[in-house]
């Protein structure tokens, strides 16, 4: 967090004295503090800033080609005289405990065109998925608890 | 050069929303068809809504832009997913080629959550009618 403010500090250092502060100069300000708080990172204490940023950008990216990959896979059932797909619901254990990290995944879910979270257990462990192509529960769900899940958390935790 | 973007980011958000409408149409039941409608088609309006941020290359517009492709994915994924429940606790039927329905097997102990509501007679009766309607 700290190291968080200090970047932000910095971008704006560089916006003003390159006497344009415009988004522009901000993220350049930002990129180039980034760097310099991670080479005077031994003379601030450690940190998982970089760690946090890194996981973030990735988890970014990630999701967006699930999205995209999910997103081809309905269209092509769409416009597919036959249907391929072969919905059907599925529970996924979760090790998500809090109801930050609960309603977090639910809805990174749902928001992956194919699969849609129904329902969470009373006692909160297991998460009830409606999903459009289950050829196969385990499969399924190793790929959801190994993917979404596994990054979502390290992010959060 | 951002002409050619512009075109190429509507374009595909065009396709998406149209795909989307054609999904509506064509998939076998309401849970299929939750799933083309409600994500398929928000990525389509995130793409128009990019190709106009490109288009005009303003700040206000792009800022505006940005946080309507985040309030699309706030609240998109919350509306599925209440309307996907209301309508799985309701008993609205499946469509026959769907597989496993664990939520099912787990019963009581697991997420229904019938028992406990004022509208249970009327949930369990439903959920007979689903079951009759299985082996088809």
């Amino acid at each position: 967090m700290k190291y968080f403010l200090w970047n932000l500090l910095l971008a704006f250092v560089w916006a003003s004295v390159s006497g344009n502060i415009a988004p522009e100069t901000l993220a350049a300000g930002f990129l180039i503090g980034f760097g310099i708080l991670y080479f005077v990172q031994p003379a601030l204490g450690p940190s998982s800033y970089f760690k946090k940023v890194r996981q973030v950008v990735f988890f970014f990216f990630f999701f967006l080609w699930e999205l995209f990959l999910a997103n081809l896979r309905v269209a092509y059932d769409v416009v597919t005289p036959t249907h391929h797909n072969k919905p059907g619901v599925i529970g996924i254990e979760l090790d998500a405990e809090t109801d930050w990290e609960i309603t977090l995944l639910a809805n990174f879910i749902s928001l992956t065109p194919g699969t849609l979270s129904l329902d969470v257990s009373d006692d909160r462990k297991v998460l009830y998925i409606h999903a459009m192509f289950v050829d196969d529960p385990e499969t399924l769900r190793k790929e959801i608890k190994n993917g979404l899940e596994r990054r979502l958390l390290e992010v959060l935790r | 050069m951002t002409e050619a973007l512009t075109i190429l980011l509507m374009g595909a958000g065009t396709a998406f929303m149209v795909l989307a409408a054609i999904g509506i149409v064509r998939l076998p039941d309401l849970f299929t068809r939750m799933h083309a409608a409600t994500k398929v088609g928000t990525l389509g309006a995130s793409g128009i809504v990019l190709a106009l941020a490109v288009h005009f290359d303003n700040l206000g517009v792009t800022t505006r832009a940005l946080f309507v492709i985040g309030f699309l994915f706030l609240t998109a994924p919350i509306a599925a997913h209440m309307l996907g429940r209301a309508a799985y606790f309701t008993g609205v039927p499946f469509w026959e080629g769907t597989g496993v329905d664990e939520l099912k097997e787990a019963g009581d102990g697991g997420g229904s959550r019938a028992s406990g509501d004022p509208k249970s007679p009327n949930a369990a009766g439903e959920g007979a009618s689903r079951e009759s309607e299985d082996p088809h």
